[in-house]
């Protein structure tokens, strides 16, 4: 199958984002740097939700390991923030290995349950060493601290382009993933795991690897968020951070490599305007986990791809 | 105080802990045995039980014990319809397949929160015990409400016991719990059976909640540990048994009551969230329960 009409479209979201660097007012630019962030932890929860069917409750164990990895040697021990940001991806790979080993023995809902408590257990840990973890008020990182080589990441302008690049990386690693070989075995893990065993791939080893990259991705993004906005706490660590990439998800579309990102882009401004006109915006994000399940649970793109039949896998991997 | 009294007091702040939380738990284990279904939002049942005895309070006049009784009546009643409701808008359309009801019943938990906060506001607030007599203890005073907590937890689970075991609802709802489709093809509306027992387990955790309101105020993120706790008892005591859930509420309730007494609270819901964790993934079926499939 010839893959360039899926890499145009990539490439142009991509190209697109980057003009919008010059063009989106200050607000804006400001809202789309933490969208492409928060995109990336969408992603890796797509890789093992949408393409391998495993339903975590407690990604933000990843997500916060990620962020507490870079925050906490940022600010305990000066690290370097590359150095940090390295450490924070392999925090997220490495726990989602050892909990992968544990709850991936469970499916379907002994999954979720599992996951969930792992992550619960985390959050409170935070919580528990609170002499270090400062708890729910959370650690501010200084300014100084956050330089990239000699990139400051908390100018507006560099860490837009920081998190465009982090981004591209994520967004390419994720086309060039799913449309591999080893991607095709994820989707059959998800389609039928009988069958995909039967024809002599070892499920066990599958999903580990895949919730293990899931749990790189979603490291990066949370090492990404607490070094470029300043602020790690355990809020960001909570039950809420599990459920918020499985909304992204849903909304843009399980499966498809940039439905995080659309998922994350609509429900990021939704929220933003329903927090303008009401208070209410809890209310948007249970009223749209509702909806999406009960009206749309292929979500946008998915939704797109299947009725555009055979093209629609061509430009929507 | 000397140890062994302090023991004491720990064992029955304890006891009370653990009929408030077999209550809750029960609800959720006889929604996950009949339905198969897991209530993420039962915490928000509880919660919202809470502060409807609160509004309650609030509107009916006379002395507390008035409202109290007024409350333990309509709040399980008010919080069952709209549990019913989203069982018949929601659920039954889902088909309940159990991962898109999970989220499901998400997005209802956010909705009840929201509308919690909206209506009542972020404040924890308190309502008026129905009576206050002291019980006197030698070595401390107990507050005899609390007893009363426990008696009528007791009173309530062997209701719940003697309509499953002994009325048609019951059997009813065993035989939709065993075979859903045989049962329908006999005639039982299983449509109906469902938003039942979905009512019914939302009303168990609101009587909890309508119970536990004047020893803990109301506010309305406060679903959040009795769902956490839920589970953990529903998960150990083996999921769906109810005799299990009830064992495992009164060993949970118990040594939280100690535990917390003695150790750190957090360390505690640490040890309980992973304990629960490595039971569903090495003992899927619970301490108690036998493996079936």
């Amino acid at each position: 199958m010839n893959g360039t009409r899926a890499l145009a479209l990539h490439l142009g979201v991509l190209a697109l984002l980057l003009a919008l660097h010059f063009l989106a007012p200050s607000y804006h630019h400001t809202n789309i740097a933490r969208i492409m962030v928060l995109a990336i932890y969408a992603m890796g929860y797509n890789i093992a939700f949408g393409y391998t069917g495993l339903l975590s409750l407690g990604h933000a164990l990843l997500f916060g390991a990620g962020l507490y990895g870079a925050g906490l040697l940022v600010y305990h021990a000066d690290a370097h923030a590359t150095l940090a940001l390295i450490a924070g991806v392999l925090a997220g790979g490495a726990l989602a290995f050892a909990v992968g080993l544990l709850a991936l023995r469970t499916a379907g809902v002994a999954f979720m349950i599992v996951t969930l408590m792992f992550a619960q257990a985390g959050y409170l840990t935070i919580l528990y060493f609170g002499s270090y973890t400062r708890g729910d008020e959370g650690i501010v990182i200084p300014r100084a601290a956050r330089m990239l080589g000699s990139l400051d990441l908390s100018d507006d302008g560099t860490r837009y382009l920081v998190a465009l690049t982090l981004f591209a990386i994520a967004l390419l690693c994720n086309l060039a993933l799913v449309r591999s070989p080893f991607g095709r075995v994820m989707v059959a893990m998800r389609e039928n795991e009988e069958r995909s065993r039967m024809l002599g791939y070892n499920p066990f080893t599958v999903k580990l690897a895949a919730l293990t990259v899931s749990g790189l991705y979603s490291g990066l993004s949370g090492a990404a968020y607490g070094l470029m906005f300043g602020y790690v706490g355990a809020g960001l660590a909570s039950v809420q951070y599990s459920i918020l990439p499985m909304l992204y998800v849903l909304l843009g579309g399980a499966g498809t490599v940039l439905g995080p990102f659309l998922g994350a882009l609509l429900m990021f401004y939704l929220i933003d305007y329903a927090s303008s006109v009401t208070d209410a915006h809890q209310f948007v994000t249970g009223a749209a986990l509702v909806l999406l399940v009960l009206f749309a649970p292929k979500g946008i793109l998915g939704t797109i791809r299947a009725r555009a039949g055979a093209r629609g896998a061509e430009w929507l991997p | 105080m000397e140890f062994g009294p302090f023991l004491l007091l720990a064992l029955m702040e304890g006891l009370v802990t653990a009929a408030v939380l077999a209550l809750t738990a029960s609800g959720l284990s006889l929604v996950f045995g009949i339905m198969r279904v897991v209530n993420v939002a039962h915490g928000a049942f509880f919660m919202l039980g809470a502060v409807l005895a609160w509004f309650t309070a609030q509107w009916v006049p006379g002395p507390p014990a008035v409202a109290f009784a007024v409350a333990l009546i309509v709040c399980p009643l008010i919080v069952g319809a709209i549990a019913a409701l989203a069982d018949t808008a929601i659920l039954k359309r889902l088909n309940y397949e159990p991962e898109a009801t999970i989220v499901a019943t998400i997005g209802l938990l956010y909705i009840l929160e929201q509308a919690a906060l909206s209506l009542f506001g972020p404040d924890a607030r308190p309502v008026p015990a129905p009576f206050n007599i002291r019980l006197q203890l030698p070595w401390f005073g107990y507050s005899g409400y609390k007893l009363a907590v426990v008696a009528a937890a007791i009173i309530v689970l062997l209701g719940v016991w003697l309509i499953l075991k002994h009325t048609r609802a019951g059997l009813v709802m065993r035989a939709t719990q065993i075979d859903r489709d045989t049962a329908r093809a006999f005639g039982i509306n299983v449509d109906r059976v469902y938003a039942g027992v979905f009512a019914m387990g939302a009303g168990l955790a609101a009587i909890a909640a309508v119970l536990i309101v004047p020893i803990q105020q109301a506010h309305y993120l406060m679903g959040g540990d009795p769902l956490l706790l839920s589970f953990i008892v529903v998960i150990i005591g083996g999921l769906g048994s109810l005799r299990g859930t009830l064992v495992a509420a009164l060993l949970i309730g118990l040594s939280d009551g100690v535990i917390s007494t003695f150790f750190a609270p957090t360390l505690a819901k640490i040890i309980a969230t992973l304990v629960v964790a490595l039971v569903l993934v090495f003992r899927p079926q619970g301490l108690f329960g036998t493996r079936t499939t």
